[in-house]
């Protein structure tokens, strides 16, 4: 597999804290790859250093096969950020800061005008192109920097918490739109994001850090079931008997009873649903409601840190 | 020429934000009409002012024009801290161009908005009886712009040290205020107290309104070129040194 970005023992430490500690990071090239990990957790840190913002202390990286420290200016001219915090000029207009940013990527003059055209159509600012920043929502806001992070035509874009304090309505056209550009542009992607929600949705592989390491990397479907444990909820009648009865299934991991509801740890749940109602029809039990639910990646985090990702800033 | 663009991309940014800005073009020319007519009527008529026809009116015209390049000059590179603050300075430290090149571009830029300032000061002179002709506005407009090449070099460096607006006030009172009071543009620099005096000729902006003092009025302390001298030496330095800052810093600037 071709790698896009590739980072070697990459630390940076700051007096006695140690903000990134020895990450090893491979991300595909064209794929989506997310750094997901709680407030904190160094994912800010270790793309400041991809985006040669911050010098590591030790370790090193390539992206698009230049050395981040040796060579910033090829890196710089192979990516595109957004950064977390807002990076715009709320005195110039939404194709202003296009223009600024293609002449300082130094995009050929020729092509300039047509490729500012081409991102505000992606971008979809209609009219509010030609306003001042000032007058956008939020929403607008992020597609414009993030339409001006692939003017140039990158390899790498980087997004740091992309939707980070929008709207959960601008938060799925954010997504769908970095959907359709993974889809349809030759970029590659790496975004950091505390939202599961997010990393699950978008990403074809996740990275999970912590404390500045990485905990696991893998696809969210592998690290969901590497986890072995769907829950299947149930209500029946007799709920006392059949409580007794599944106990002694083998493949029932644990039981609880809470409410009217019993609840089962088992592992790839999708086969089972049909066995536990034969299972409960054998022995006289009528089933009202069985329900399977996957476990999402918040139960991935909690399952490798301790913690929930929300849980402490 | 991938530099060059990157620099006039910066110098037209720089342009259209003053442009933008109504209120600030407007206390531009404002501000210095205030001094001029009020400080200038006021203190010129308790004053005799014999040497210079025109008398204390047009002594001044030379020192307000250099307080207006100043504090322009000043706070235009102080709002680095702002770009900083709003995290546009990191879009334009990404970018694939050399730190120097960001400087200059910022320098020169803000130099045009005070080139534009003392144009329009300049016209202005009739307000004070001072006679105006091509050639002297045009020697006139280049000493302004090397002064405000100097003074937002100046202005930048401050800004590659300072995190907020909060320590505005301290390069007020530390810094702008004195290279204001002490360059001589409200007081003539010759006969001072002696500690008075080394206090002046320290200070950059002296030999800037000296300058144009002689070019406007022909009435300078110092010969031209030792003026001319001394404020591109300053220019020179300043701009190197922030060009260096900009270089070193540039970690702690994102």
């Amino acid at each position: 597999m071709e790698y896009i970005i590739e980072t070697q023992d990459i630390t940076k430490k700051y007096d006695d804290f140690t903000a990134v500690n020895g990450v090893n990071l491979k991300v595909p090239k064209n794929s989506v790859y997310g750094v997901l990990g709680p407030n904190g957790a160094g994912k800010t840190t270790l793309i400041s250093m991809l985006c040669t913002i911050l010098h590591p202390t030790s370790g090193s990286a390539k992206v698009n096969g230049y050395d981040v420290s040796q060579n910033p200016k090829q890196v710089r001219e192979s990516i595109g950020i957004v950064f977390q915090s807002r990076a715009l000029d709320d005195m110039l207009t939404g194709r202003e800061h296009l223009q600024m940013h293609a002449s300082l990527y130094g995009v050929p003059k020729d092509v300039r005008e047509k490729r500012i055209e081409e991102i505000l159509d992606l971008i979809a600012l209609g009219q509010k192109a030609d306003e001042f920043v000032k007058t956008y929502s939020g929403g607008m806001k992020r597609r414009l920097e993030i339409g001006r992070g692939l003017i140039h035509h990158p390899k790498v874009l980087f997004l740091d918490e992309p939707t980070l304090g929008l709207d959960p309505q601008t938060r799925e056209s954010i997504w769908e739109y970095i959907k359709e550009l993974n889809k349809h542009q030759d970029v590659s992607v790496l975004m950091t994001t505390h939202y599961m929600e997010e990393a699950d949705k978008l990403c074809d592989e996740v990275a999970i850090i912590n404390q500045g390491q990485i905990i696991t990397a893998n696809s969210p479907k592998n690290l969901k079931r590497e986890l072995k444990a769907d829950t299947i909820t149930m209500q029946v009648d007799k709920l006392e008997k059949f409580t007794r009865l599944a106990e002694k299934l083998d493949f029932v991991k644990e039981i609880f009873v809470k409410d009217s509801e019993i609840k089962l740890m088992v592992e790839r749940g999708e086969n089972l649903v049909a066995e536990l109602v034969n299972f409960a029809n054998q022995n006289n039990i009528f089933v009202y409601s069985i329900e399977l639910e996957h476990p999402n990646l918040e139960d991935v985090f909690l399952k490798y840190t301790g913690r929930t990702i929300q849980g402490e800033r | 020429m991938a530099e060059l663009e990157g620099i006039y991309t910066i110098w037209l940014r720089e342009n259209k934000r003053f442009l933008r800005y109504r209120s600030r073009i407007l206390t531009s020319v404002v501000t210095p009409l205030l001094w001029l007519l009020i400080f200038g009527t006021g203190l010129g008529s308790a004053v005799r002012f014999g040497n210079i026809p025109g008398g204390y009116q047009a002594f001044l015209f030379p020192g307000i024009i250099g307080q207006t390049i100043l504090f322009t000059s000043i706070f235009s590179g102080l709002s680095v801290i702002q770009d900083r603050q709003f995290g546009f300075l990191k879009e334009i430290l990404v970018a694939p161009i050399s730190r120097p090149s960001i400087v200059l571009g910022k320098a020169i830029g803000i130099s045009t908005t005070a080139i534009l300032q003392g144009l329009v000061l300049l016209i202005l002179s009739f307000v004070v009886n001072v006679p105006m002709t091509i050639p002297v506005l045009m020697a006139s407009l280049v000493i302004i712009l090397i002064i405000s090449l100097g003074l937002s070099g100046l202005g930048l460096l401050i800004a590659s040290f300072t995190d907020s607006m909060e320590g505005f006030n301290l390069i007020m009172s530390f810094i702008v205020m004195p290279i204001f009071l002490l360059s001589g543009a409200l007081f003539p620099v010759t006969g001072l107290p002696s500690w008075l005096q080394v206090a002046v000729y320290l200070d950059p902006l002296t030999y800037g309104v000296d300058a144009l003092r002689g070019i406007i009025l022909q009435s300078s302390a110092m010969p031209l070129h030792v003026d001319l001298a001394v404020i591109i030496f300053f220019a020179s330095v300043m701009i190197l040194i922030s060009a260096l800052v900009f270089s070193k810093k540039e970690q702690s600037l994102m």
